[in-house]
């Protein structure tokens, strides 16, 4: 049975929000290492304001969602199929998965693209416990010259995600509400 | 009809286009295809660019629409005006003080900043099509990074005529990974793909995004012995006196009378000090 | 003095103002209302239906007034009204075998249960101007027959009976849906049916006539041809049955085809498919040929390079909206692509000119 709480926290003017949403996720993304407040959902616990704001701005029954670990729970699982109607699936189905990172890992087992459509991997939404403008030295597209970012410990997977370009993983990083971007050809170190 | 959702499109065919937005902007260069809709213009118009537009456009966003530099091509005032009432977003045809801009074959003369976002329109987006137009085959050629027939082409244009004779959509190579149609914007055009703005490209027809994140290692193809050069014609604008201005012929009477003017019309407004 | 063109807004207004005058013609004459287009047009609202994927006879005779009877111009306003609507779901798929048939015709079998029915054809008509047309008369009522009771079974069933045409397999999944998803190639039988089910009449004739003057010969009969009414279900998940939405016309072909065998398989006929919506009779046999000749690959068949056989080339050309618009975007201004063309030439050409120069001079 749904909860009254999973009919609430949703965007207020859908179109209006999710547009304002991704072009500040897009940003993210196209810049990595840079941070972006995002704001309209408001997501039952663990989920994070950002990382509810994604999955109303990009999950839909078109979609896939793996909840990782903790993120598994009846108010998130009711609070996604009421606002996105995402399927659930397991990681290696997902299109988009949501946790944080000990229960993301391993990488390997989302989808990686393929060689012909490296496209057709995993995009996963990563909450930290801090997101900050320091820590790992990041380079590579969007970036003029380099840049910092808090990453997730350890750091290992996501270099060795970077070393597979063109194939590989996207990552959002939230926290509260806000969020940063790991595209997969950004290199780590 | 009369009541639009914002821009248009209905907000399960955005989520598919932003995220086939995303994945292009993980995999710079790379073609993403994506389920192109059948738009309220005919493809081949920049229905690519405009299903682009409408997934990123923001209430807040000013728009500009250029068509071949200039924003009064008719093309360009159908596409600003759709904007304008799907979309209620404010239009300019000033570059800067434009957000979005929508493009058909230039980028615009006034470098691009921060916060801005160019769309092309693109109507073949396979750099490798008009050499092989399988698509099966140019995939694979893609994902075995195997570029060797772009090169031969381009060294059988030097061996026949001196010079390599490709003088639009000039192929480049994105990150030293994936060979990229610019579509099909003059070679002169070619260094400003490296950018500050996020540029992002839109095959309608052919169903495919890509993008070119800020700061993006942009290399057009040449030889050490043939190295790309961004020519155009050698004349300054008759109107505004720019000599680094890419440049439109204009026919001005049926004896040879010719005159070369700024193909950017807001660059050249600017510079001659109007409002455009 | 040169100034730089504008004007692109008024010329825009001011064309669509002439071009509704057009529309209009003489207006001393009544005007086409959209009731007379569905009622008296019906073969172009139907194909109009077909190429443009929706059941609508009116929104399709709508169009067609508003194109001025440009057959693809309204296929692709109705194209652009449909991708517009919301999903609520997929029917579940209509049974040709209970259809209310007025035509079935089989080229195979002289008398066959179900029996031959000419219905409303041209096949038989002198075509000779009908100059009583021109003095709008009535016609007189045709004459009726009491149908035949009960479904009209497929005639190619009978073959499959006796084992002597190819079985084919059940659909695995769901069926894919090119207006949702970008094409992929090589693609399933179903997505090639779903592209040609809504491919050019015109293209895919030529290509079907193409393999009957030998490019990629499949040797074609029609076992049958039959056009009637079919109802239209969706299956209701809370009541557990499904509910008849309503009824669609639509046209179905199925070809017998000559089929050798192989080393692994006895002599037998294979089958080449068209369905198509309303009645799109040339469009249904057109499709039925040009499926049976891009199975060469699953039939063990050469490929001969016959262009009906290339599925690549079929599916990527058979969209007259996508067709028609990229052919017609040539019209719009490539100053700038042309001018950089210019430039080049006129360098290559001087260029030349002073290598024969500095020759003469040598």
């Amino acid at each position: 049975m749904t909860g009254l709480d999973a009919l609430s926290g949703g965007f207020a003017t859908p179109a209006l929000d999710s547009a304002r949403a991704f072009r500040a996720a897009m940003e993210a993304l196209a810049r990595p290492g840079t941070i972006r407040e995002v704001a309209g959902a408001a997501p039952p616990g663990p989920l994070s304001p950002a990382a509810g704001v994604l999955i109303l701005t990009l999950c839909d029954p078109s979609t896939p969602l793996h909840l990782a670990g903790g993120w598994d729970v009846p108010a998130v699982r009711d609070w996604v199929a009421f606002h996105a109607g995402a399927p659930l699936v397991a990681a290696e189905r997902a299109a988009f998965a949501v946790g944080d990172w000990a229960a993301l890992r391993p990488l390997g087992r989302f989808a990686q693209g393929t060689p012909d459509y490296p496209d057709r991997s995993a995009t996963l939404i990563v909450e930290v416990p801090r997101l900050a403008a320091d820590g790992a030295r990041l380079t590579g597209p969007g970036i003029r010259g380099e840049t910092w970012l808090s990453l997730p410990a350890p750091v290992e997977p996501l270099v060795a995600n970077a070393a597979r370009f063109p194939l590989g993983v996207d990552l959002f990083l939230t926290h509260g509400h806000r969020l940063a971007a790991l595209p997969r050809s950004t290199r780590i170190g | 009809m009369t009541d639009y959702n914002f821009a248009y499109l209905d907000e399960d065919t955005k989520r598919m286009i932003r995220r086939a937005i995303l994945k292009a902007l993980a995999v710079p260069g790379y073609q993403v295809p994506f389920a192109s809709r059948e738009m309220p213009m005919p493809y081949g118009w920049g229905t690519g660019g405009v299903q682009v537009s409408a997934a990123i456009l923001t209430p807040e966003d000013v728009m500009k629409v250029i068509d071949q530099g200039a924003d009064d091509t008719t093309n360009a005032v159908s596409i600003r005006r759709f904007f304008e009432k799907t979309a209620g977003v404010a239009t300019t045809t000033r570059t800067a003080e434009a957000t979005v801009i929508q493009t058909r074959h230039r980028i615009p003369e006034t470098p691009l900043r921060e916060g801005q976002v160019l769309v092309y329109q693109v109507p073949i987006p396979e750099p490798l099509r008009f050499l092989e137009p399988r698509e099966t085959e140019t995939r694979r050629m893609h994902a075995l990074e195997d570029y060797g027939l772009m090169h031969v082409k381009l060294y059988e244009d030097i061996a026949r005529h001196g010079r390599i004779a490709t003088s639009y959509a000039y192929p480049v190579k994105v990150e030293g990974r994936y060979v990229m149609d610019p579509s099909p914007i003059p070679k002169f055009d070619n260094p400003r793909l490296k950018s500050e703005a996020i540029q992002l490209f839109g095959a309608g027809r052919e169903q495919r995004i890509y993008a070119l994140p800020p700061h993006c290692r942009v290399e057009s193809l040449d030889f050490e012995d043939h190295p790309f050069e961004a020519s155009k014609a050698d004349h300054p604008c008759a109107l505004c006196g720019a000599t680094g201005s890419y440049l439109d012929e204009v026919i001005t009477d049926d004896a040879g009378g010719r005159m070369f003017v700024c193909s950017d019309t807001d660059f050249c407004a600017t510079r001659r000090g109007e409002a455009a | 003095m040169y100034v730089a063109v504008k004007g692109g807004e008024a010329a825009i207004d001011a064309a669509h103002g002439w071009l509704a005058e057009e529309r209009r013609g003489d207006a001393r004459v009544p005007e086409l209302t959209v009731a007379q287009i569905r009622e008296q047009m019906t073969l172009a609202v139907d194909r109009v239906m077909a190429e443009g994927s929706l059941w609508d006879p009116d929104l399709a005779a709508l169009a067609i007034k508003q194109a001025r009877g440009d057959l693809i111009e309204a296929v692709f306003l109705l194209r652009a009204y449909r991708t517009t609507l919301p999903r609520f779901g997929a029917s579940v798929p209509v049974d040709t075998g209970a259809m209310l048939c007025d035509r079935r015709v089989s080229a195979t079998f002289k008398d066959l249960p179900g029996g031959q029915v000419l219905g409303p054809t041209f096949d038989y008509t002198h075509r000779l101007l009908d100059f009583a047309l021109m003095a709008e008369g009535e016609v007189p009522p045709a004459r009726e027959r009491t149908a035949e009771p009960g479904p009209v079974p497929h005639v190619v069933a009978v073959l499959d009976r006796e084992g002597l045409i190819q079985r084919e397999a059940e659909g695995e999944g769901p069926v894919p849906d090119l207006t949702r998803e970008p094409l992929e190639l090589p693609a399933d039988r179903a997505l090639r049916l779903q592209a040609l089910a809504r491919g050019d009449e015109g293209f895919l004739l030529g290509l079907a006539y193409s393999t009957q003057r030998g490019y990629g010969r499949t040797h074609a009969f029609v076992g049958e041809l039959r056009t009637g009414t079919v109802t239209v279900e969706v299956e209701v998940p809370e009541l557990g049955f499904a509910i008849a939405l309503g009824e669609v016309v639509l046209t179905e072909c199925e070809t017998v085809n000559q089929f050798a065998g192989s080393r692994t398989e006895p002599p037998q006929f294979t089958r080449g498919y068209g369905l198509t919506l309303g009645r799109t009779e040339r469009k249904a046999l057109a499709m039925s040929l040009v499926d049976r000749a891009l199975r060469w690959r699953e039939l063990g068949e050469d490929f001969v390079g016959a262009p009906a056989q290339d599925e690549e080339f079929v599916l990527s050309h058979c969209d007259n909206v996508q067709a028609t618009g990229f052919l017609e975007h040539i019209k719009l201004p490539h100053y700038v692509d042309f001018q950089s063309e210019l430039e080049l030439v006129r360098r290559l050409r001087r260029e030349a000119a002073e290598g024969a120069t500095r020759e003469a001079a040598e």
